[in-house]
């Protein structure tokens, strides 16, 4: 889960990183009251869950609290890559000395956070790793001793940090890193992270996402989430535990596991179709849960054909057979289906089926081939 | 042979009064797998399936029994827990099949089994399946018959298309070894290979992958230095667009990196032939092995 730059900004500080005493704002009259109150120029900065909202116009500095209101009013009109600015944040502006990236994640291969500072910061950070990946200092957190301050005194070095810098830069270094490992994250980033014209260090964005799977242990997180900042559809697959994800083909695809969903796009693609949708119905999938998924794909009016890729394993063919026939009762699907199943009870599913006006195949490929030609509009 | 299991192998259950774990427990016995022990803590003393005892601790289950592979069911927030604990108890394998774990929890996991000594498969795998030996896990027993050819993956359902679509073709499996689709893993391609290229009965491998990560980059720089074996390849996912999670915790596209055709393009630089779908697979090797 992504969260707004304001919120993780928030949570950084509760661990001791410096940050600009923003507030959010959902109004360009409140942008200006804001404004007044901090009595100088300030930065107003769109709140979506995208990056490059800079490039994008999303963030704009204003002299005056008139000024405010009206930069506010604009970006509170925009939509940036798809996702409308429902908030922005006000920050007081900040005479900007340097900037600094520093960021910590997690390295898969190493199987540890790894935590990542560069003398360039503000620009985008994978830019300068594929251009210049000796200005990136990188150094592996172990997981059962935590992040140490030789590590840090190491990586400012390498980052040519002026001594003065060093202490402010240690708290803040560990500030990130406690929160990182208190609130389970993926990813936790200050981009850029400022020295001021007075020599002090502020954090003056802010970005994390944090683990899916951890968000039980952090209620105070999860109720973070911003369901108007993510694709309805989406959201309403997870409800029923599905995994849903949107594309812009026109033959819908249901089946039981991550990478098998994803042979399954691909195979259509490679039989000239283009797949509607990324759809794991997961292990052990209930009538119900087949019946979501139908409506799911079914709601998207490109759809002009649906694959449905059923290999049981704990999956069982009869409870699926079962789930789309009570889907198709109250969906009353217009488009061709073609059903595939095999493994766990594949046979008894597939005499349920045999009433309902399917297309039926035994391998993927013909599976595959059969969609392509019905969603064409020819025969199977 | 084989690799990891056998008709040797005492397997433990934990989680085995849970849903999942006393279902897939009735298939690994009927496989022919030895299930020695289960454990529940707070149910220790009872039995399941008439015939396997069931122990509050991992600890107690080795002793009473000699089990020296352990199979997980526990559910995600138990389930790092579950692990260590089969891990302090001497456990040589620990199989974790549980989709779900915090990926910080398995950091710290993996840290301290490797210090231990401990292999682990998974976790969000769908275990292991020596065919006609003992499966551990939740692969169906009669997609697959005996044979040569090694099988690693980071998905499930697809492993079993690949391994059926082999029986089809009459192709057999030495062992089929899911590493599962988490970020942050036990075994990867990379052990599971060296593994295959030093087990007589394996004489050729698959290997599936998935976007995300650079695992089968890595993998293919390994089969170009390390494997005399022949290898077939198949990734999933080449329509998959940036950023968008597909189901796996780990198949991500991230900052331009972990694509499909970086994959392929890596594994056929090592002489890895790369299906387009995944029953072609079993074309290949059967050219291969022709």
């Amino acid at each position: 889960m992504k969260l707004h730059e304001y919120q993780s900004k928030r949570v950084f500080a509760q661990y001791g990183v410096p940050i600009p005493p923003g507030k959010v704002a959902t109004t360009p009259e409140e942008v200006e009251a804001i404004a007044r109150e901090f009595g100088g120029p300030v930065a107003v900065k769109a709140q979506v869950l995208v990056g490059g909202r800079g490039k994008a116009g999303g963030i704009k500095l204003a002299r005056t609290p008139g000024e405010a209101r009206e930069v506010a009013k604009a970006i509170l009109q925009m939509t940036i890559k798809g996702l409308p600015v429902r908030k922005v944040l006000v920050d007081p502006a900040v005479d900007i000395a340097h900037e600094i990236y520093l960021g910590i994640t997690n390295d898969r291969a190493a199987k540890r956070p790894v935590l990542m500072a560069s003398s360039e910061g503000g620009v985008d950070i994978e830019e300068v790793a594929r251009r210049s990946p000796e200005k990136i200092a990188k150094v592996h957190i172990h997981p059962l001793l935590g992040l140490q301050a030789y590590q840090v005194r190491d990586v400012a070095l390498r980052i040519d940090l002026p001594r003065e810098q060093w202490r402010a830069f240690t708290k803040v270094a560990f500030g990130l890193w406690k929160a990182y490992q208190a609130s389970d994250a993926t990813l936790a980033e200050i981009n850029p992270l400022v020295i001021t014209a007075q020599g002090d260090l502020l954090a003056l964005d802010g970005k994390m996402i944090v683990d899916d799977n951890a968000l039980y242990r952090h209620p105070d997180l999860a109720e973070m989430r911003d369901l108007d900042a993510e694709d309805p559809t989406e959201v309403e697959a997870r409800r029923y535990g599905l995994s849903f994800i949107k594309l812009d083909g026109d033959i819908g695809c249901m089946v039981n596991g991550a990478g098998l969903a994803m042979a399954t796009m691909d195979i259509i693609k490679l039989y000239g179709g283009e797949p509607a949708n990324f759809l794991d119905i997961g292990g052990g999938a209930t009538a119900e849960k087949v019946a979501a998924a139908f409506r799911l794909i079914l709601a998207d009016p490109k759809v002009k054909a649906v694959l449905i890729n059923i290999f049981g394993g704990i999956t069982r063919g009869d409870e699926v057979a079962r789930g789309i026939l009570q889907a198709m009762e109250e969906v009353k699907p217009e488009v061709p289906m073609v059903v595939r199943l095999v493994g766990t009870n594949a046979e008894e599913g597939l005499a349920l089926l045999q009433d309902a006006d399917m297309i039926t195949a035994q391998t993927l490929a013909e599976a595959a081939q059969k969609a392509v030609q019905v969603a064409k509009g020819g025969e199977a | 042979m084989s690799i990891l299991v056998n008709k040797k192998s005492r397997v433990v259950v934990q989680g085995i009064t849970g849903r999942e774990g006393r279902f897939h427990t009735e298939r690994m016995v009927a496989y022919g797998t030895q299930v020695v022990a289960g454990v529940t803590p707070g149910k220790g003393g009872e039995w399941v399936l008439d015939r396997i005892p069931v122990f509050d601790t991992v600890a107690a289950a080795v002793e009473a029994t000699g089990a020296d592979t352990s199979v997980i069911f526990v559910p995600a927030r138990f389930a790092a827990d579950a692990i260590l604990e089969a891990a302090d108890a001497g456990i040589r394998l620990v199989v974790a099949i549980t989709e779900g774990i915090p990926v910080q929890d398995m950091m710290r996991v993996t840290t301290y089994l490797r210090e231990k000594g401990t292999t682990l498969v998974g976790p969000n795998c769908p275990g292991l399946l020596t065919p006609g030996e003992a499966k551990v896990g939740i692969i169906p027993g009669n997609i697959a018959i005996p044979g040569h050819v090694g099988v690693v993956s980071r998905s499930g359902t697809l492993t079993y298309e690949v391994v059926y679509a082999m029986k089809l073709r009459g192709l057999g499996v030495s062992t089929t070894v899911g590493i599962g689709g988490d970020p942050v893993k036990g075994l990867d391609f990379i052990e599971v290979l060296r593994m295959f290229e030093e087990d007589p009965q394996t004489e050729a491998v698959v290997m599936i992958g998935e976007i995300g990560g650079s695992s089968e980059e890595q993998a293919a720089a390994f089969i170009r230095q390390h494997m005399s074996k022949p290898v077939v390849g198949f990734i999933a996912g080449q329509t998959a667009p940036p950023g968008k999670r597909m189901g796996h915790a780990g198949a991500i596209i991230e900052g331009g990196e972990g694509t499909a055709a970086e994959k392929i393009k890596a594994l056929e630089a090592a002489q890895v032939p790369v299906a387009r779908h995944p029953e072609e697979i079993a074309d290949l090797l059967a050219e291969m092995l022709a």
